[in-house]
């Protein structure tokens, strides 16, 4: 039988299963990682007890990751004759009534809902929100609404499509269309993927190697995880795919052993592939023979690097080596090896299957198709979005992520986690893609964007992710080994109040020197997060290192805690309570005070203070400690 | 192997064998490139040093010579104010992590930093940076013929090199990450206590003063 004959009978089969679960009804509970923190499991088993107790018919799946974080754990139910709607987020009680209000007595308790999945008369639907509109769902759409562990699900929706249309055509014009759909890898750089892969399949050396980077160690990055966890079909279909195209036998996924979630799902993704005869020797019927391993890496962020990812898999320590020559003609154990990130990989099997033309309709034309970002810190929808690139950052923040949190200010946005920058206030309008980020300073990387407020320290935010970017240095060059620790220890002592104004330039001139004299992309892009501060909120440092002033209150030796006379009740002694150090005393007048030299600053009275009062604040540059005088004089005033 | 290829080095002409690394072929012609890491027999020198930048033309910014394999006609400056300010900050940082007080080290004046100081003209004290020593480690004088001062070493590797691949003996390696990485034994025991055979061929080819031999041994020899 034909590849495409034995690819429409696995089709046709999933298809008659899906559809048959869909006459009735169903409840789809994310259970991926970011549900479970939320209290999925818990919620799932509610569910499972109700529907039992009730002896409905109804059928309890579990599925991936919507995106939604601020609204997990979130919940689907589709029940024929309504509208299919997501709850979230969703307790315990809340599952309890869905079963009893909606699936017993057809009442589909739209306070609950959030949104519909398709439109309708009852219900707004994703689309009808400011975030509908902008994002534009390629990788992340099946995520969330189908069920990872049962490949029928993915078969069902278009899945392995692609790759039944690739086993019928020549490897060179696989290469050919994602060069003309100018893909760029999503691991960060935005190298174009089919030019990669066209030197991998001209490289000499056989056996090649195609592996898929899933290394994600970015603080604050989890888009990786969502995709292994959601839909890991998809990304196998694009890593054989992959394979095809530079004539692979072997690939590797190596995804870090802290995502034990991703890899129990992905096991299970590459068994049921095997089983059906997607994947292995002679799949669907073809003449292409191929199998792929899942590598744990053991949790050093320098293995995301792909040559440090390559010696990993070795078995020698992570290190980083230099390059050229590049992976695609001396890769895995010296072999042609191509290095492909999730994203990247996910997308292949969309753009074969609709073509080039239509992946270079989305987005920008140098940076064609989406982005997916995880956007994190202090705006109010917090999650996983898929925008077209070239949206901007402002659309991103106030329309996917609507707004800043608490009616705060926007201060800034850090994009691309430690090996990108902070873009401030009047980079709103920066396009997202990868080379107008890269203009402003930032990077694209992984995808991590973490929206800063008035409360954040540009200087604490720089130091924090220099902290991180040391800590994970390999050791093995001395610019980012020891040039990192340099700069941290600069930044430390500016956070602590003991900068000298010649910090500025020397933070400066060694981050230029890092950035070209380090071995791998580690050490090249530390420096990012400080330069941008520096070029961008330059008076900040200054405030620090002139003044001892810290202008977003946060670096803990420059702020003193105080409480304002004024705002404070007689009537009230929280505070005193939650101090533990014994630092809040009470006055003559029956205000309270803190004694500055018994406070550490631990923000537990802040925190405590009622929001009628408000009363506890914090100053900067820090307080003397007050005099008897002083609060006496305070008091009179009363 | 005897076809040669003819290289420009700082305007001087010179040729050299084809294949050749740039950095060897270099110092072949007497032309000077600071070094620290690189093993002449290695395939793949480990550039992590980072000190035999140049700037060759038609490549944007400087490269580590050691990773260059030379072509003919290619035209390399070993001087530029690019890469002498590369050399400069790595040198440093090399000096922030280094017991300096040269007066009292064995290695005093047949050690590699000095030499880099002195071809470069660069100080051999702290001016711009903090010093990164604050702890020293502890001294390892176990092995009966030599010290070992993990506060004198650069973690250039050569020792490394010659016990993996020459006495063939794998005593020591590298171990720990990051700014803790550090030339020592399998558990970090001491050498007397790990496999070391104490040959003494690790010590020979320490560039700076972190394994040099006891003194009486070397009155002795």
């Amino acid at each position: 039988m034909s590849v495409s004959q034995n690819f429409a009978d696995l089709r046709s089969a999933a298809i008659e299963k899906l559809e048959a679960i869909k006459e009735k009804p169903l409840i789809l509970v994310g259970t991926a990682t970011c549900g479970r923190a939320a209290g999925a499991l818990e919620v799932l088993n509610v569910f499972r007890e109700e529907v039992s107790k009730h002896q409905l018919d109804v059928q309890v799946e579990e599925v991936g990751c919507m995106g939604h974080c601020y609204a997990e754990p979130l919940v689907v139910i589709s029940n024929p004759g309504f509208p299919t709607l997501a709850y979230g987020p969703v307790d315990e009680g809340t599952a309890q009534r869905l079963v009893s209000d909606y699936l017993v007595n057809g009442d589909p308790c739209y306070e609950f809902a959030m949104a519909a999945l398709e439109p309708n008369d009852e219900f707004p639907t994703f689309e009808d929100f400011p975030r509908g509109v902008i994002e534009k769902k390629i990788i992340l759409r099946d995520c969330g609404l189908i069920d990872p562990d049962d490949i029928d699900h993915y078969l069902a929706k278009d899945g392995y499509a692609a790759l039944a249309k690739v086993l019928e055509m020549e490897p060179t014009a696989v290469i050919d269309e994602i060069k003309d759909a100018k893909l760029r890898g999503r691991g960060g750089a935005g190298f174009p993927t089919g030019v990669k892969w066209e030197f991998c399949y001209k490289a000499k050396g056989s056996p090649k190697y195609v592996i898929c980077n899933a290394d994600e160690g970015d603080p604050g990055a989890f888009m990786d995880r969502a995709i292994l966890e959601s839909n890991p079909h998809q990304l196998i279909e694009g890593l054989i795919i992959a394979a095809y195209a530079v004539q692979a036998a072997t690939g590797y996924i190596y995804v870090r052993a802290e995502y034990p979630l991703a890899i129990e799902r992905l096991q299970n993704a590459l068994d049921q592939a095997r089983e059906k005869g997607l994947l292995g020797d002679k799949m669907l019927g073809s003449d292409f023979s191929f199998d792929i391993k899942i590598f744990p890496g053991s949790g050093a962020f320098v293995c995301g690097e792909e040559t440090a990812l390559i010696t990993s898999i070795e078995g020698s320590t992570g290190l980083p080596s230099h390059r050229p020559p590049y992976p695609t003609t001396a890769g895995l154990f010296g072999k042609p090896t191509v290095i492909n990130n999730v994203k990247t990989l996910s997308y292949i099997p969309h753009i074969m299957r609709q073509g080039a033309e239509w992946f270079k309709s989305i987005g920008t034309e140098n940076s064609p198709g989406t982005a997916v970002f995880a956007l994190a810190g202090k705006v109010v929808s917090t999650g996983l979005a898929e925008v077209p690139m070239g949206t901007t950052i402002r659309e991103l923040v106030y329309d996917v992520g609507n707004g800043i949190k608490d009616e705060k200010e926007f201060k800034a946005v850090q994009i691309g986690g430690p090996s990108g920058g902070c873009l401030p206030e009047s980079s709103l309008e920066l396009p997202i893609d990868f080379d107008s980020l890269q203009q402003g300073g930032a990077m694209m990387g992984s995808g991590g964007i973490v929206v800063l407020n008035e409360d954040d320290c540009m200087v604490e935010i720089a130091r924090f992710f220099l902290d991180f970017t040391q800590k994970e240095s390999c050791g093995k060059c001395t610019f980012c080994r020891l040039g990192t620790k340099q700069m941290l220890e600069i930044l430390t002592d500016i956070t602590q109040g003991k900068g000298k104004p010649e910090d500025i330039d020397l933070l400066q001139e060694l981050a230029e020197d890092i950035k070209l004299g380090s071995l791998c992309s580690l050490g090249k892009t530390a420096p990012n997060p400080v330069l941008t501060t520096i070029r961008y909120f330059r008076d900040e440092y200054e405030a620090h290192i002139n003044e001892g002033r810290c202008p977003g209150l946060m670096c803990k030796e420059l702020i003193s805690y105080m409480i304002v006379p004024e705002k404070c009740s007689k009537l009230c002694d929280v505070c005193i309570g939650s101090c533990p150090t014994e630092a809040i005393y009470t006055r003559p007048d029956m205000l309270k005070a803190i004694h500055q030299d018994k406070c550490f600053k631990c923000n537990s009275c802040l925190v405590a203070c009622p929001p009628q009062y408000k009363a506890v604040i914090r100053v900067s540059p820090p307080l003397e400690e007050q005099t008897e005088a002083e609060e006496g004089g305070n008091a009179d005033e009363q | 192997m005897s076809s040669k290829v003819n290289i420009t080095i700082d305007g001087e002409q010179y040729q050299v064998p084809a294949g050749e690394n740039l950095l060897w072929a270099a110092l072949d012609c007497g032309v000077y490139i600071p070094h620290l890491c690189s093993i002449r027999e290695k395939e793949r020198s480990d550039a992590s040093c980072r000190l035999c930048f140049v700037e060759i033309e038609g490549i944007p910014n400087p490269v580590t010579s050691c990773t260059q394999e030379v072509r003919e006609g290619m035209v390399v400056k070993t001087r530029t104010p690019l890469v002498d300010r590369l050399v400069k900050t790595g040198f440093e940082l090399l000096l922030s992590d280094h017991k300096l007080r040269c007066g009292k080290c064995p290695k005093n004046r047949q050690c590699e930093l000095q030499k880099i100081a002195k071809e470069r003209k660069l100080k051999l004290k702290l001016t711009r940076l903090r010093p990164l020593l604050t702890e020293e480690e502890p001294v390892d004088d176990s092995a009966k013929t030599f010290i070992y001062d993990p506060n004198r070493c650069i973690l250039c590797g050569q020792c490394i090199w010659v016990d993996h691949h020459k006495v063939e003996a794998g005593a020591i390696g590298f171990i720990n990450r990051g700014f803790d990485r550090k030339m020592g034994t399998f558990g970090d025991v001491s050498l007397a206590e790990s496999i070391c055979t104490q040959c003494g061929e690790c010590v020979k080819v320490c560039p700076v003063g972190a394994l040099t031999f006891k003194v009486e041994e070397v009155e002795k020899g």
